[in-house]
C-alpha cells in the first residue's frame, strides 16, 4: 500500500499483469505515463514509427504467445492512428489492451488541441472500452481490461487515460487480486445434454467432417482436436485463422476451405453429413452461398464456439455447445467411442491425390508460390509465418504446411494490408529465439514499411519476403477474372503499359518502385534481390542465417494467380480449380 | 413480429451509446427505447422494442449479452408480461368541440394536464394500442404536437 499518481499505477499494473514488452508512440497527452514508464526495470518499451505499427505488434506479440499484448499512444491522432490496428485485433478476437491518453477532464468536449473521442470512436471495434475519469477507480479498471481481453472469446479492450487522472495521486494503492464484473461471466464448460447429443452424432455420422477455426489456437484445444479426430476419423478442414490448429502434412489435414480453400476442402463440405464446427464462424469468405454450403448436412451441425452469438448467426445450427473449445472438446472425448470411415477416408485420399494445390512449374518463369514452397523447404516448416493481405497472404497458406499453433499470423476478418510487418516485429519480440517470417507482397509491405526503423534499431532478425509483381496483385486478379482485365489503379509500376512479366521487364529494375533493396540498405537492413528461381535458395539461407533484419526482393511473374477460387458469393460447383 | 426485449445495465455513461451503436451497427430497426434508473441505483433498466423475424430478434438478445455493460436480457414478449406507454399529446380546442374532447378523455381514462385558451394538453397511459387509437381519435381536431415515453414493461407474477 503506497501513494501512487495514476501513470505510476498503470506502471505497476502493467508489471503485475505479467506485461514484459509494449509497443508505442509518445505524446502531450501520454508524457506522464512514458515519464513512468521510463523508470519501469520490468518493460521494455518498443519505440515504433506509426502508431498503427504499435497496434499490429500488440497484436502480432499476443498471437504468437497466447498473452495479452499491449500498445500504447497518446491522444487525438495517437489513437486514431491505432484504430485500424485495434479493428483487426477485434474482428480476429486478439486480445490486446490498448491505452490512450486522453487530454484532461476538465477540457474533454471543447474540442481541445489533439482531443478526439476515443472511446466514442473504438467502441464498435473493441470488446469493451473504458474512459478513466477518476484515478481511484484505474486498477479496477486495468484489472478488468486485461481479464476482458483474455477471457471469453479474447479481443481488444481500449483503455482513455486523460492527462490529470495519470498525475493525480491515489492513496494506499493497491492492484486487486480479483475481478468480479457481473454482466460477464464466460460459460466454459458446455452443457452435458448437448455433449451427449454430439458424441451420438458423431458415432452415427458416415462422413463426418472437422471444421477448425481460430477459436482451435486461442484456446490451445489442437490436442484435443487431434484425437478426436484420429480417434473417429474425421478429417479435418482448417480457415485461414485456424492454420496450425492441427498439423498440416497430417493424413487427415484437408487444409484451408472456402474461397481459396483447396478442391479436396472444398469437395469434402459438399459431400459431408455432418459438420463439426470447432471455434470458427461460417465466414462468407468459409462458407460462399449460404444455401449451398455443405449442402449434405443441412440439420447436422454441431457448433462448438464460447460466443453464443457466432452460433447459428449464418448457418442454422443443430446442435449447439456454448464453451470454451478446449473445455467442450475434452467433455466430448470422455464420452464419444472410436469410429472408423475407410470409405470416407478412401474418398478424400483419392481427392487429395486427384486436385493437389498446383501452379505451373515446368519453366524457368519464378513464381510467387515457387517462392513460398522454397521457404517451407528451406525452414524445413519450422517458422513463424506472418503474411500481409492478398495474393502473398493466400499463398502462404497454401505451400507453407503449419504444424503447430501459433505459428502463422494472419490479418483474416478485416483483411489489413500492411499488417504483417510490424506483427512480425511483435511476434519476434515475443519469440526472440525463433525464425521470424513475413510474406509480403510489394503493395502491403509499404503501407508500414517505415517500422524497418524499429526493427534495425532493436536489432530484430525479422525477416521480410517480398513477392514483388508491381501489381495490387489480389484486386488485379479480380479485374482479370470479373471487370475485363481493365487493371484500375492496381499497376503499382512505373509504365502503366506493360502487362506481362517478360524477362526485359523484370529486369527493367526503373521500372519497379521503390528498390527494396536500396531501401533496405538506407534502413541499414540486409537488401538481397532474386530474378530467377536458382536463386531463391541461396538468397533464403543467406538471409536466415544473417542476424539482422534482411528484405528479400523476389521479381514474380506479374500475373499470377490465386486458385483454386470460388468466385464470391457463389458455391463449391462454380470453383475455378487447378492451375493458372 | 414486434419483441419488447428488457435489458437490465449498468447505470453509468456511454451504456445507451453501446446499446444504440450495436442496433445501428448490425442493421437491427429500434421501434422504441426507453431507459430509466432501477430501485439499485447502480442498474439500469433499458426496454427496446424491435420489429424483425425471430432470427434476428435472437441474434439482438445474443448480441446485447455479449456488452460487458448489459447485466440480463429478456425477451418479454415469451413471457407473461404487462406494459405500459405515457403519451403526452396537446391539441386545440374551441367551445364547439371541448365537451366532445373531454368526453374521449374520459372514456380513454385519460387525464388533462395543462389548460390555455387554444389548447389542451391529455395524459393518456396505457398499451401501444390504446395510445394509437388515442391519437387516432384525436387527429381530427388538431393535434399540436405529442410526445410518447415508448413501452416498458415487467414480467408477470
Amino acid at each position: 500500500m503506497a501513494d501512487k499518481t495514476g501513470a505510476e499505477i498503470i506502471v505497476d499494473a502493467l508489471e503485475q499483469e505479467g506485461v514484459n514488452v509494449m509497443f508505442g508512440y509518445p505524446g502531450g497527452a501520454v508524457l506522464d505515463l512514458c515519464d513512468a514508464l521510463a523508470q519501469s526495470k520490468k518493460i521494455k518499451f518498443v519505440l515504433v514509427r506509426h502508431e498503427q505499427g504499435a497496434a499490429h505488434a500488440a497484436d502480432g506479440y499476443a498471437r504468437s504467445t497466447g498473452k495479452v499484448g499491449v500498445c500504447l499512444a497518446t491522444s487525438g491522432p495517437g489513437a486514431t492512428n491505432l484504430v485500424t490496428g485495434i479493428a483487426t485485433a477485434y474482428m480476429d478476437s486478439i486480445p490486446v489492451v490498448a491505452l490512450t491518453g486522453q487530454v484532461p477532464t476538465s477540457m474533454i468536449g471543447n474540442d481541445a488541441f489533439q482531443e478526439a473521442d476515443t472511446v466514442g470512436i473504438t467502441r464498435p471495434i473493441t470488446k469493451h472500452n473504458y474512459l478513466v475519469e477518476d484515478v481511484a477507480t484505474l486498477p479496477r479498471i486495468i484489472k478488468e481490461a486485461f481479464y476482458i481481453a483474455r477471457t471469453g472469446r479474447p479481443g481488444p479492450v481500449v483503455i482513455d487515460i486523460p492527462k490529470d487522472v495519470q498525475k493525480a495521486i491515489l492513496k494506499n494503492y493497491a492492484y486487486p487480486e480479483k475481478v468480479d464484473i457481473r454482466g460477464y461471466k464466460p460459460v466454459n464448460e458446455g452443457h452435458p445434454n448437448q455433449i451427449e447429443k454430439a458424441a451420438r452424432a458423431i458415432e452415427k455420422s458416415k462422413k463426418p467432417l472437422l471444421y477448425c477455426g481460430g477459436g482451435v489456437i486461442s484456446s490451445s484445444a489442437h490436442e484435443e482436436v487431434k484425437e478426436l479426430s484420429e480417434r473417429c476419423e474425421i478429417p479435418v478442414t482448417m480457415t485461414l485463422l485456424g492454420l496450425g490448429s492441427f498439423p498440416g502434412d497430417h493424413p487427415l489435414a484437408l487444409n484451408m476451405l472456402g474461397m481459396h480453400g483447396t478442391q479436396y476442402a472444398n469437395y469434402a463440405v459438399a459431400e459431408t453429413d455432418l459438420i463439426i464446427a470447432v471455434g470458427a464462424r461460417f465466414d462468407d469468405r468459409v462458407t460462399g452461398k449460404l444455401d449451398e454450403f455443405a449442402s449434405n448436412a443441412h440439420g447436422h451441425i454441431i457448433h462448438i464456439d464460447i460466443d453464443s452469438s457466432s452460433i447459428s448467426k449464418n448457418i442454422p445450427v443443430s446442435i449447439p455447445i456454448v464453451g470454451n473449445c478446449k473445455t467442450v472438446l475434452r467433455q466430448l472425448l470422455k464420452v464419444v467411442k472410436p469410429v472408423k470411415h475407410p470409405e470416407w477416408l478412401a474418398q478424400i485420399r483419392e481427392w487429395k491425390e486427384k486436385y493437389p494445390l498446383r501452379y505451373k512449374n515446368d519453366d524457368n518463369l519464378l513464381r510467387p508460390q515457387f517462392v513460398v514452397e522454397q521457404i517451407y523447404k528451406v525452414t524445413k516448416g519450422d517458422a513463424i509465418i506472418v503474411t500481409e493481405v492478398g495474393q502473398n497472404q493466400m499463398w502462404a497458406s497454401h505451400y507453407f504446411k503449419y504444424t503447430k499453433p501459433r505459428t502463422f499470423l494472419s490479418s483474416g476478418g478485416l483483411g489489413t494490408m500492411g499488417y504483417g510487418f510490424p506483427a512480425a516485429i511483435g511476434a519476434q519480440f515475443g519469440n526472440p529465439d525463433k525464425l521470424v517470417i513475413d510474406i509480403a507482397g510489394d503493395g502491403s509491405i509499404q503501407m508500414n514499411i517505415q517500422e524497418l526503423a524499429t526493427a534495425v534499431i532493436n536489432n530484430l532478425p525479422v525477416k521480410i519476403i517480398i513477392l514483388n509483381n508491381a501489381y495490387l496483385g489480389m484486386v488485379r486478379q479480380w479485374q482479370e477474372l470479373f471487370y475485363n482485365r481493365i487493371y484500375a489503379f492496381t499497376d503499382l509500376a512505373r509504365n502503366i503499359g506493360a502487362r506481362h512479366c517478360s524477362k526485359d521487364f523484370c529486369k527493367n529494375r526503373e521500372l519497379y518502385i521503390p528498390d527494396f533493396v536500396k531501401l533496405a540498405e538506407a534502413y541499414n537492413a540486409l537488401g538481397i534481390r532474386v530474378t530467377s528461381k536458382e536463386e531463391v535458395v541461396p538468397a533464403l539461407e543467406k538471409a536466415f542465417s544473417t542476424p539482422r533484419t534482411v528484405i528479400v526482393e523476389c521479381i514474380v511473374e506479374r500475373e499470377e494467380n490465386v486458385f483454386p477460387m470460388i468466385p464470391s458469393g457463389a458455391s463449391v460447383k462454380q470453383m475455378m480449380g487447378g492451375m493458372a | 413480429m414486434q419483441h419488447i426485449i428488457s435489458a437490465l445495465v449498468e447505470n453509468h455513461f456511454g451504456v445507451l451509446a453501446r446499446i444504440s451503436g450495436l442496433f445501428s451497427a448490425r442493421g437491427f430497426n429500434i421501434d422504441s427505447l426507453a431507459v430509466g434508473e432501477t430501485h439499485d441505483p447502480s442498474i439500469s433498466r433499458m426496454t427496446i422494442v424491435a420489429t424483425g423475424e425471430d432470427r434476428i430478434i435472437e441474434q439482438v438478445g445474443k448480441q446485447l449479452n455479449k456488452l460487458i455493460d448489459v447485466i440480463k436480457v429478456t425477451d418479454m414478449t415469451e413471457e407473461e408480461h404487462v406494459e405500459r406507454e405515457l403519451l403526452l399529446l396537446k391539441v386545440s380546442h374551441s367551445t364547439k368541440n371541448r365537451p366532445e374532447i373531454i368526453q374521449l378523455v374520459e372514456i380513454f381514462k385519460a387525464r388533462i394536464i395543462d389548460y390555455s385558451p387554444k389548447t389542451l394538453t391529455i395524459e393518456v397511459v396505457g398499451t401501444a394500442d390504446k395510445i394509437l387509437s388515442f391519437i387516432d381519435i384525436m387527429r381530427p381536431f388538431g393535434i399540436k404536437e405529442l410526445a410518447r415515453t415508448g413501452r416498458i414493461a415487467l414480467q408477470r407474477g
